[in-house]
């Protein structure tokens, strides 16, 4: 990075999220695909990929809706699963404080866990970058343009196969949700939670809104901290007692 | 329901957990409590999604049988996922069992 313009710097963001893009294929285009298999329009798909630009929260969405959640569950789960980003902002903004605000919106209306990913790297090995936001606007833009064209892709081949719904293509979002959740279930706490929560959305599935899945969420939480605090205090404790 | 409605508030909110740290800078903090929580977010959301979907796919009663596709499924992807790690993989494999078991074993 000798000579960086902005444009060699966004070409080297957006190839350094390749890897990332690559990655999120199969979730696009069983997003799209699950759109035109479900009540929605085909270009309500295409619309929620540009607009909100989430991959979990777009999925979880398509679940509230078969489930017929209410608009406000909905609202307030999106808001929940995309609490994250504010960790990721707030990890990001000594390297974007310096720039006018266009930049820092157009910045942070594209992060992404993907991006956040890169860009730690990225100001880990060039803390000083002064073309670092252009470096960040490669990686979240090829993100972008990344995931609505494959979900285009999954849109257009299940309207294209209009059976397809009859296979059972739901089955295909909880294979997906388990295939991110497993990795995640690496301590106790966690476990705990998860199972808390799987077992509450079922028993209180008959409460209106599909509220019972924003109380399950929030019940496994408590679980999950209240074990979390109980082991450390007794990690604690034994450190003390040796 | 009016699904545009519902795309345009889910993007106000994703916009506003993007842009608030951002826009308003330093002014923001975190209560490490919150921290914590956000920990457990994922796993939870995804659970309380899927645990219904797969023990009571009809929407009515528990359907903890063999005879029932999804579950049956499920449980091939937990432990496809759990020895593997690998998502594409856990997907593709639970997605073949689904429809084994659908087409193949119960018609």
């Amino acid at each position: 990075m000798s000579e960086a313009t902005p444009l060699s710097s966004l070409a080297a963001g957006a190839r350094d999220t390749v890897p990332m893009m690559v990655g999120a294929v199969p979730l696009a285009i069983i997003f799209g695909a699950l759109v035109a298999a479900g009540p929605m329009a085909i270009w309500h798909g295409q619309l929620m990929s540009a607009a909100v630009f989430a991959g979990s929260s777009q999925l979880i969405a398509l679940g509230l809706v078969a489930g017929h959640a209410g608009l406000l569950v909905i609202w307030l789960t999106t808001f929940i699963v995309n609490l994250r980003h504010m960790l990721y902002a707030a990890n990001l903004l000594p390297h974007v404080a310096h720039l006018p605000a266009r930049w820092r919106w157009l910045l942070a209306v594209l992060l992404t866990d993907e991006t956040f990913a890169v860009m730690t790297g990225f100001y880990y090995r060039h803390p000083q970058a002064p073309l670092g936001h252009w470096y960040f606007l490669g990686s979240a833009g090829g993100m972008y343009l990344n995931w609505n064209c494959w979900t285009l892709i999954g849109l257009l081949f299940a309207a294209a196969f209009p059976g397809i719904q009859s296979l059972g293509l739901d089955f295909a979002m909880a294979a997906t949700f388990i295939a991110i959740v497993v990795p995640l279930l690496v301590n106790l706490p966690r476990l705990a939670a998860a199972l808390v929560a799987g077992a509450l959305a079922f028993l209180w599935r008959g409460l209106p809104y599909n509220l019972g899945l924003l109380a399950a969420t929030l019940a496994g939480i408590v679980v999950g901290m209240a074990l979390a605090r109980h082991r450390a205090r007794g990690g604690a404790a034994q450190e003390d007692a040796t | 329901m009016n699904y545009v409605l519902m795309i345009a508030g889910m993007a106000a909110v994703t916009i506003a957990t993007r842009a608030t740290i951002f826009v308003l800078g330093d002014r923001v903090v975190f209560p490490p409590l919150l921290r914590q929580a956000l920990d457990f977010v994922p796993v939870t959301v995804l659970s309380a999604i899927v645990v219904p979907l797969v023990v009571a796919p009809h929407g009515a009663g528990l359907e903890i049988t063999w005879r029932n596709p999804q579950l049956v499924a499920a449980i091939v992807a937990v432990v496809l996922c759990a020895l593997t790690r690998h998502q594409l993989l856990t997907i593709v494999g639970a997605m073949l069992a689904f429809f084994g078991w659908q087409f193949g074993v119960l018609s």
